[in-house]
Parts: structure tokens; C-alpha cells; sequence
């Protein structure tokens, strides 16, 4: 299944999609797609762990379980983000980070 | 042979849909690109043999986080609405930063030689990782199932109450 393919391409992408993320995060002015630059970092991390698991120590579930518990983080931080950013948007009809300059409620 | 090409048919997909992601203009289309992101990565896993990570991927990432992310945008901005970027000078800045952190990062990482494990596959199918995910023995992961049940639960009732509005929270 793994042969002819090294860890390395798999490092070297998810480094990529790293960048990527952080890249997105850096230039984006909207709270979405902000938290969606995010969702690419976090990704990232989870090819990190499965393809370690696999490649390195094939007897062990470390990486499966680190995996599991990134993408039920990511799913609880995105449930409570987009409460946030609707909330946001109740409150200032926007949700470009640089309308919203006053944390008043 | 067909691994490889399935391999690299995946990352590309990976590295171009996740550069259509952070640069589109219109935002529910960066979310469908962010859609094709996961589920590529899903395929990836499916290429390491490990299938309920794979299936995992799909249901949660692509079938649940995206969803609330496109529901999210239809909720909040005009579908023919485009998305304003940050000036130039910060996005060249931006860009420079990261090249240079991904560039020293590949540096390190093709410095190194893994040597993959010779043991043979063991080929874990979804009981093994069910009974290790609730025992409480050496090599079980009770804890952190636990620990993260609560942090859902506490996630729930606070997106919830965070996304209330005002007057049914003054009732």
C-alpha cells in the first residue's frame, strides 16, 4: 500500500497546506473564511499525525487518536465561532474584522 | 504504481484547491474548494489503509463542518457579495513570511531520512480502536474520550447560548 511513496510527500504537503492556512489567515478580512483558513491548519496537522501512525509505528493507535480528538476540537471551535460571528453580525451588520473595532454588548 | 498516481492526484488536488481556498473572491465558493480540501484529504487516508480515519474525515470534516460553514455564509453575506482582501503591501508582506516559514520548514523536513517500520500491517479494523477508545488500561484512551466529550457538551450549550437572542435571554 505504502511502497515507492515516502513519508517525506507526505510531510511536504501537509507543510504546504500549513502555509497555505496561515497565508489565508493573514490576508482574509472575513471572520468565515477566516475560520476556514483555520480548518486548513488544522487539517494539515491531522495528515502529521495519521501518516507518522502509519509510516513509523504501524502497531500503535497514538495517531489515530490524536486525529480523532483534532477534528472533535475543530468541530466544537467552529460550532462556537459561528455562534460568535452570527452574533457579530446581529450586532454590526458585518463580519469584516475591521468593522468590528468595540467589544461593547 | 497506481498508489502513486492516486497519491499524487490527491496532493495536488490538496495543494491547488487549498490555494482556490484562502484566494477566491466569493465566499461560498473558497467553502466548496475547502469541501474538495477535505474530502482529498480523506482519499489520502484512504491511501494509508485506514479506512474509519478516512470515514471519519468525510462525515465530520466534509459532512458536518463544511455544512455549517456554508450555513453560516448564506446567513451572513449576499452569495453575489465579494470578499475584500487586505491591502497589497500587507499580502505581499504576508506572502513573504510565509514562504520563508514553508520554505525553512521543507529544508528541515528533507534533512531527515524516516526509515518506515518493517513490521508487517497489523490492520486495525473499527473494534480495535473502539475498545481501545474506552478502556482504561495501558494502551486506552478512556481520558481523553471522556475529556472530550465534555468539551463538546460544554461547546454545545455555549454556542447556544452565545447565539441566542437578546430578548429570549431577558424572559
Amino acid at each position: 500500500m505504502i511502497q515507492n511513496i515516502p513519508l517525506s510527500y507526505y510531510l511536504i504537503i501537509s507543510t504546504l497546506m500549513f502555509f497555505i492556512g496561515i497565508y489565508g489567515f493573514l490576508t482574509r478580512r472575513n471572520l468565515i473564511t477566516m475560520l476556514m483558513s483555520v480548518e486548513l491548519i488544522l487539517n494539515s496537522v491531522n495528515i502529521n499525525f495519521v501518516a507518522f501512525n502509519r509510516y513509523l509505528y504501524p502497531q500503535q493507535l497514538q495517531g489515530h487518536f490524536f486525529m480523532l480528538i483534532v477534528v472533535a476540537v475543530a468541530a466544537a471551535e467552529a460550532a462556537v465561532a459561528i455562534a460568535i460571528i452570527i452574533n457579530i453580525y446581529r450586532n454590526f451588520k458585518s463580519i469584516d474584522v475591521e468593522n468590528v473595532d468595540e467589544m461593547k454588548y | 504504481m497506481l498508489n502513486q498516481v492516486m497519491f499524487f492526484l490527491f496532493g495536488a488536488m490538496i495543494v491547488i484547491f487549498s490555494l482556490l481556498t484562502v484566494t477566491s473572491r466569493k465566499i461560498l465558493r473558497a467553502a466548496v474548494f475547502l469541501l474538495f480540501v477535505l474530502i482529498s484529504t480523506a482519499g489520502l487516508y484512504f491511501a494509508l489503509n485506514y479506512n474509519f480515519l478516512a470515514a471519519v474525515q468525510l462525515t465530520v470534516y466534509a459532512g458536518g463542518i463544511v455544512v455549517l460553514i456554508i450555513f453560516s455564509i448564506l446567513l451572513t453575506s449576499h452569495v453575489s457579495e465579494r470578499a475584500v482582501m487586505a491591502p497589497l503591501k500587507q499580502s505581499l508582506l504576508s506572502a513573504l513570511a510565509t514562504v520563508a516559514g514553508a520554505t525553512l520548514t521543507l529544508m528541515t523536513i528533507l534533512r531527515f531520512t524516516f526509515v518506515p517500520s518493517s513490521a508487517a500491517d497489523p490492520h486495525f479494523n473499527i473494534t480495535d480502536v473502539g475498545n481501545a477508545l474506552v478502556s482504561y488500561n495501558r494502551d486506552g484512551y478512556a481520558l481523553p474520550f471522556e475529556v472530550v466529550s465534555v468539551l463538546l457538551l460544554a461547546a454545545m450549550i455555549g454556542a447556544i447560548v452565545v447565539a441566542k437572542k437578546e430578548k429570549m435571554l431577558k424572559k
